[in-house]
């Protein structure tokens, strides 16, 4: 039988100004661990959502991101032939072909000469139909055909200029913002958009840069990829869900900030361990008689071990619930940062989800373990008689 | 006659302080018949409370034999002494060491946790206890709302509950006043008389040396004959 749970709870309360500090440590590092894991999460969850299920898109092969590939206006209209594309009511494929460029804008309260890259994309009629996440929330879509531009909700909070009404300069032409739009939580919403036909010419590009199409069926996929790879025209492009191509793109700053967060977090987690050590050694040293009082009426030294360890994982388990609770208020936060794959802005959320809940919990539990064990140890191999003698 | 419930045989017992080796019991013998009440005497570092130690099983003879009620404890492996000790022997210590965050209930029943009592049969026997040592209505109370004399009767509550074959008690007194130590040897006259108890105590006080049927004197590592 082992010794019973109240007596490790209650031991921890006696000496309560220690176990405090020792549970704010904890809760600290279990804070900054939670927060990292829902910053790399919501970067993905960003740019996951920024793809749909039922579409394509297409790239050059070896372009990382849409800002980097090239797609001629010959392999475009090759693109538009083929069967497995949804028709839309117009009676025409339902694609869009986009051209993306980066332009600098000034974030609010930045310095004149701190610019920011900043996405603008042009679209083809159907690039609205094709992203359902997309909806205008104030003042009216551009016009095809003219120097008109709606900005993403993201953009328009953030940065200078970006009211309905009024104009901005890139590109040799002056272009007037006529809409903002809602886009979610995908990476639109950090975009400004126009007519792809426009910025073609303003830009004096001779190539688009993706083409997103939706396809009749998703099942469909797996032949139309056959068919980019047999036919020579399409050779030097390639296709892919758009849903994981957008994954895919999250992947280099998610993991960048993942793997940063926890090598900071991980250093910290020392400084908590030794916390943990530092209170469980204390607790032995106070509690001599009383661990060698339990083990002269019989509890084993492996009972005595766990008593403490419960201990140290209490305060562990404790400080990564509080930690949680406190990075659980940061899902109300967006912040923004540059896209490594596009080098454009994106916003992005904190998400909580139950894997990294179970993942502080399981970072706390070590942490406690690691910093209870030896301390516990000492605890367990006291010799009764001068564990006795102490009183 | 009956076989003696305690036999310690030809018991050496050394300690080691640095590379000095300081011989604490040399040789000694002692036979406890069941139901004897013994008090161990004699001077500081005169070697009591290691051989109430060695009897208790919480400490190893570098030479010689202890058996307890027919089993040769001297032999048992660190797990099994442990065993061993929860079923055989309460423990009254100077300082009631009582644990401080567990109630007079909680700290009768620690014992009974190391048996297969279900929680209905440890509540009858800690109540029982309790009420022997006259403290049942202090049995939610935690060790520093309790007097001295108070907590030595939680101890000892401690020490019986569980029915061990010997019951051994260092300086049990040694921290009271007088009334209180008189009250805590009246009851182990009592668990020695009523209850039949071995009892085997160490002690200073030649009050409490009275209150037991027989007295040995230890000096210097020797225990004196009579």
């Amino acid at each position: 039988m082992k010794i019973p749970l109240s007596y490790s709870f209650r031991s921890l309360w006696t000496r309560k100004l220690t176990t405090f500090l020792t549970i704010a440590g904890v809760a600290l590092v279990s804070f900054v661990f939670t927060a990292v894991l829902m910053l790399a999460n919501g970067v993905k969850n960003t740019m996951v959502a920024t793809g749909s299920a039922d579409n394509a898109i297409v790239l050059r092969k070896s372009a990382e991101s849409e800002t980097l590939s090239i797609i001629t206006f010959d392999e475009a209209d090759v693109i538009g032939t083929q069967p497995e594309i949804a028709i839309g009511n117009d009676g025409k494929p339902l694609m869009t072909k986009e051209v993306l460029t980066l332009i600098n804008l000034k974030k609010h309260g930045a310095q004149p000469n701190d610019l920011s890259n900043v996405t603008v994309r042009g679209v083809t009629p159907d690039g609205i139909l094709l992203r359902p996440q997309v909806k205008l929330t104030s003042g009216r879509m551009f016009n095809f055909g003219s120097s008109e531009l709606i900005v993403g909700n993201e953009i328009a909070d953030r940065f200078d200029g970006m009211g309905i009404g009024n104009t901005i300069k890139f590109a040799g032409r002056t272009w007037k913002i006529v809409g903002h739009f809602d886009a979610g939580r995908s990476g639109f919403a950090s975009d400004i958009w126009g007519d792809a036909n426009q910025i073609l010419q303003a830009f004096n590009r001779q190539a688009y840069s993706s083409i997103v199409m939706r396809l009749k069926s998703p099942k469909d996929f797996a032949a139309l990829k056959a068919r980019f790879e047999a036919d020579p025209r399409l050779n030097n492009l390639k296709i892919e869900p758009e849903k994981q191509f957008y994954a895919e793109q999250s992947q280099t700053l998610a993991n960048f900030i993942r793997i940063l967060g926890i090598v900071i977090t991980v250093i910290f987690s020392f400084g908590a361990m030794v916390g943990a050590m530092i209170t469980m050694y204390a607790a032995v040293a106070n509690r001599t008689v009383e661990i060698g009082t339990l083990r002269a009426l019989g509890f084993h030294r492996r009972s005595v071990l766990g008593a403490f360890l419960i201990e140290s994982l209490f305060i562990a388990l404790l400080g990564a619930g509080i930690g949680l609770l406190a990075a659980s208020t940061l899902s109300l936060l967006t912040i923004s940062t540059t896209d490594f794959a596009s080098f454009s802005e994106i916003a992005f959320g904190f998400t909580m989800t139950g894997p990294i809940i179970i993942s502080t919990f399981l970072f706390a539990a070590v942490m406690g373990f690691i910093g209870g064990f030896l301390p516990s140890f000492r605890a367990a191999r006291l010799d009764i008689v001068n564990a006795l003698r102490s009183a | 006659m009956a076989e003696p419930i305690v036999q310690v045989r030809n018991v050496t017992k050394i300690y080691k302080r640095d590379t000095m080796d300081i011989p604490v019991l040399q040789n000694i013998s002692l036979d406890v018949p069941e139901g004897e009440f013994l008090a161990l005497m004699g001077p500081s570092g005169s070697g009591k409370t290691t051989l109430l130690n060695l009897v208790a099983g919480i400490d190893r003879p570098n030479n010689g034999s202890i058996t307890i009620a027919g089993s040769d404890i001297s032999k048992l492996n660190e797990s099994d002494l442990a065993k061993w000790r929860a079923r055989h022997v309460g423990f009254v210590f100077q300082f009631y060491n009582l644990i401080p965050v567990l109630t007079a209930y909680e700290n009768v029943e620690l014992p009974l946790l190391l048996t297969h009592l279900s929680k209905a049969e440890r509540k009858q026997h800690v109540e029982a206890a309790l009420s022997v040592v006259g403290l049942a209505d202090r049995m939610k109370h935690y060790p520093k709302q309790l007097s001295g004399g108070q907590e030595q009767r939680v101890a000892i509550a401690r020490a019986i509950v569980t029915d061990p074959t010997i019951i051994v008690a260092d300086e049990p007194t040694g921290d009271l006043d007088r009334k209180s130590a008189e009250d805590v040897l009246a009851l182990m006259e009592q668990l020695n008389q009523e209850f039949k108890k071995t009892i085997v105590m160490v002690t200073h006080d030649p009050q409490a040396a009275e209150k037991a049927h027989k007295t040995r004197h230890l000096d210097k590592g020797e225990l004196s004959q009579n």
